[in-house]
């Protein structure tokens, strides 16, 4: 399939699309799946068969994510001529009424309550780059994200860039790496280029772990054509003939449509032998992990492709000089590889124009925890947290005062409602002793303990921990009996110190970032909340000279925590 | 191969450009202790001990999996890594059973002679004390996994020397074990060769030969280099050598 083809592939599918007299799109991913959307989707589709002569004026899409995550199943109604209109919380009853309403045309007043306005800061607020076709096309059609703009940038890159032009088009766009790490990925795209080699692989890496973060997954569920897109783009600018996405084996979904979108792909000549007909030939796998938190590190992931146990090797070397199987490897979040299409398309100034002076573009965030609208958005970076937690996410429910808002999963921090108005990038993030990680935004009232989330979070890294370097896995397990004294109210203050001590012990000489940054959520609350653990501290036990350290027994035995 | 010149300890030093830290570091008699490395098997950079500051690097860099490089300038022993090294060996110590009374390999263990000459006279965290179990099915050898630090020697030494890949890791963090096969008892395994090899490697009275007592285990620490060279120049004299540490004493 060349340029030609594409377009007139395109064109048909918008022929068509405009042709219907009502599109009923149905979200299809995981939270509104497993909220009752299949029922919904069966009720439209039952009418269908009941009603054949409307089969070919009414069409229902099973899309991907629209974004009020806790408000599903979402449905959007589309009519030529009309706005679209949005339902939530659509039950099998309402989706009838509904289908009545639209379709057939009769009069029902019951799904008024259910519209949700889409002028509501929390669909203005937001820019959607890489979820921009999210909840429009059906992820599991190509011709859906080819008459979306699909794969052009694609043809255009073949086409009229040379390799380096490609990777300088990402340098100047200013995107930064979307796992967490920040790191420019257009020079690591130029490392990969230079390096010199008979083979490269580029690799997207969907392992996401964060508890409360489904970024990757949805945007691997809602429109995996767009990662593959820009994996080939990828693979062009660097030279690789072959990439590999690791997908968490938590995300069979995500993994099913990624499979069929690679088929799709590859029966079309959009990848494979000869991508569009240029002498450039990719060829993507999928690889499925096995539930290990520690395999989203990029080492760790490489030796599990490679079919070793997943377990991080000391850098240097990094994998553009040296990763699997020893070639130079390109190794991106798959948001990252999201953004790639959208910049070829638009152009390196274009992207660069959002977002702050060091950090380009927009970010995805998965909002949860105590929050009215959970969900996930598109923010352009820079945007204030205020405008985050309050104006999309709607506030705090039940009354309820905001306490802080933690990002960056089990390796990043909490930021106190006293730096509401920091503008959220790379640099502010770390200066508040947290990251941007990979887009996990947990907020938190006050009716939360903080030395009790310090707990969860260790709880969560001591059982991620591989076990291959002695300061991540006894460290973890250290600091979480440390803080399950401390939430006890058994803890003296010589446990505070040593906790203290051991939280720096660990973040410099553990091996990978696992370790390196399992004292974060830790260090972070006691930076903004020590007063919370000061109060907990046990001073009767102190008064005995710290003696009591060693006799005074956890609320879990050594058995248990083992 | 090219020479590099680097600075160690405030002394300009060269070394080979394909020479690990740890080489170049042990060649100029300074001592620096490790518990995972072993010559003639590949590096692991797990025990954390050989920690070295490097100028310029973020993090600290365990110089068993660092290469040389030209200009680098390197410190092996400051303030801050004496605390690290003996805050290593405290967790170390806290992991497992690591009574040392008890032990086949009382006054020949490494670990041991390790944490005497680091300082590292008490612990402060938990002792968690696992009750693990011990596998006593082979005819020859036992395996305590109450010992084992999971330095990996055994399982490296069984790959990468006899070639058998008889032991593994089994689970993650904290739950770790040492396993043979399919994790099925020592004794019963196929692939074992009882070859031996991986108790001589092994650093601690984790694997020990059966019918030893407290403090008669000895074992040959440069064992794994005598055969390597064996293999290398077909001789097969034995001469013994101390060990790197031991005449090393600890200094305040």
């Amino acid at each position: 399939m060349n340029r030609s083809d594409l377009h007139a592939l395109g064109e048909r599918e918008l022929q068509k699309q405009s042709e219907a007299r009502c599109r009923l799109l149905c979200c299809g991913s995981t939270p509104c799946l497993s909220s009752g959307g299949t029922a919904v989707q069966e009720v439209f589709k039952g009418f269908l068969k009941e009603n054949r002569d409307l089969k070919a004026e009414v069409a229902v899409v099973s899309t991907g994510c629209m974004g009020p995550c806790s408000r599903g199943p979402l449905v959007t109604v589309q009519q030529p001529g009309e706005e679209d209109v949005i339902y939530e919380r659509v039950t099998s009853e309402l989706a009838q009424e509904i289908f009545k309403k639209h379709v057939t045309d009769e009069a029902t007043d019951r799904v008024e309550t259910h519209i949700l306005p889409n002028d509501i800061p929390f669909f203005t607020k937001q820019k959607k780059v890489v979820l921009a076709n999210s909840g429009l096309i059906d992820p599991e059609r190509l011709e859906d994200y080819v008459a979306h703009g699909g794969y052009l940038a694609l043809g255009h890159a073949l086409r009229e860039m040379t390799p380096e032009e490609v990777c300088n088009e990402i340098i100047n766009s200013g995107l930064r790496g979307r796992g967490g790490g920040g790191y420019p990925s257009g020079l690591k795209w130029n490392l990969v280029r230079r390096a010199k080699a008979d083979k490269k692989y580029v690799i997207a890496n969907g392992d996401e772990g964060d508890p409360g973060a489904y970024m990757d997954r949805t945007l691997m569920e809602s429109d995996p054509h767009r990662v593959l897109e820009g994996m080939a783009i990828a693979g062009y600018a660097v030279g690789a003939e072959q990439g590999f996405i690791y997908v968490r084996g938590e995300y069979p979904i995500a993994a099913k449509r990624l499979e069929k979108a690679i088929r799709m792909a590859e029966r079309r000549g959009l990848l494979g032998s000869r991508v569009m007909d240029t002498a450039f030939n990719f060829r993507i796998d999928i690889r499925i992990g096995a539930g290990a938190f520690v395999c989203g590190e990029e080492t760790a992931l490489m030796a599990s492709i490679m079919g070793k146990r997943g377990q991080p090797v000391p850098r240097p070397p990094y994998p553009p000089s040296s990763g699997l199987w020893g070639y130079p490897t390109l190794i991106n979040n798959v948001e990252t590889f999201g953004s790639i299409a959208p910049i070829i398309d638009n152009g390196a100034e274009w992207f660069a124009g959002i977002g702050t002076a060091k950090s380009k573009g927009t970010k995805i965030f998965a909002l949860a925890g105590q929050v009215e609208n959970t969900g996930l958005i598109e923010v352009p970076m820079g945007l204030s947290l205020r405008e985050i937690v309050f104006d999309i996410g709607g506030g705090v429910p039940d009354g309820r005062t905001f306490k802080a808002a933690q990002t960056g999963g089990p390796s990043g921090g909490c930021i106190p409602a006293d730096y509401l108005d920091t503008p959220v990038d790379y640099e502010s993030l770390r200066e508040l002793g947290s990251i941007m990680g990979s887009g996990g935004l947990v907020v938190m009232d006050d009716t939360t303990s903080m030395p009790n989330v310090a707990k969860y979070f260790m709880e969560f890294c001591m059982d991620e921990s591989c076990g291959k370097c002695v300061p991540c896995r006894v460290g973890t397990v250290q600091l979480y009996r440390i803080l399950d004294r401390i939430t006890a109210g058994t803890a003296t203050r010589n446990d505070l110190t040593i906790m203290e001590e051991l939280c720096t012990m660990m973040r410099e000489t553990s091996l990978c970032g696992l370790g390196q940054s399992a004292p974060n959520p830790l260090l972070s609350t006691l930076r903004y909340f020590r007063e919370e653990y000061e109060a907990l501290i046990n001073d009767d036990l102190h008064a005995t000279n710290g003696r009591f350290t060693l006799a005074t027994p956890s609320t879990r035995s050594a058995k248990e925590v083992l | 191969m090219s020479v590099v010149t680097l600075t160690l300890n405030d002394e300009l030093i060269s070394a080979n450009s394909d020479q690990s830290l740890l080489e170049v570091i042990r060649e100029h008699d300074i001592y620096i202790p490790t518990l995972c490395h072993m010559e003639g098997l590949s590096e692991r950079g797990g025990c954390r001990m050989c920690l070295v500051e490097v100028q310029g690097s973020r993090t600290l860099q365990a110089a068993c999996v660092t290469e040389v490089a030209e200009g680098m300038v390197v410190t092996t022993h400051s303030e801050r890594l004496r605390k690290y090294r003996r805050m290593t060996l405290e967790l170390i110590f806290a992991e497992r059973n690591h009574v040392c009374a008890v032990c086949v390999m009382n006054g020949h263990c490494e670990l041991q002679a390790v944490a005497a000459i680091e300082g590292m006279d008490h612990v402060r965290f938990d002792y968690l004390h696992p009750d693990l179990p011990m596998d006593i099915s082979h005819e020859r050898f036992g395996l305590d996994h109450n010992r084992c630090i999971l330095c990996t020697r055994c399982v490296r030494v069984c790959d990468e020397v006899e070639g058998a890949h008889t032991k593994d890791v089994l689970g993650r963090g904290i739950n770790c074990r040492i396993i043979n096969d399919l994790n099925q008892p020592w004794g019963s395994s196929q692939s074992c060769t009882s070859c031996g090899k991986c108790v001589e490697v092994c650093p601690t009275g984790a694997l020990f030969r059966k019918g030893a007592t407290v403090a008669e285990m000895v074992k040959r620490h440069d064992f794994l280099s005598w055969i390597t060279s064996g293999r290398e120049k077909n001789e097969w004299d034995y001469a013994g050598q101390a060990p790197y540490y031991a005449t090393e004493r600890r200094k305040e």
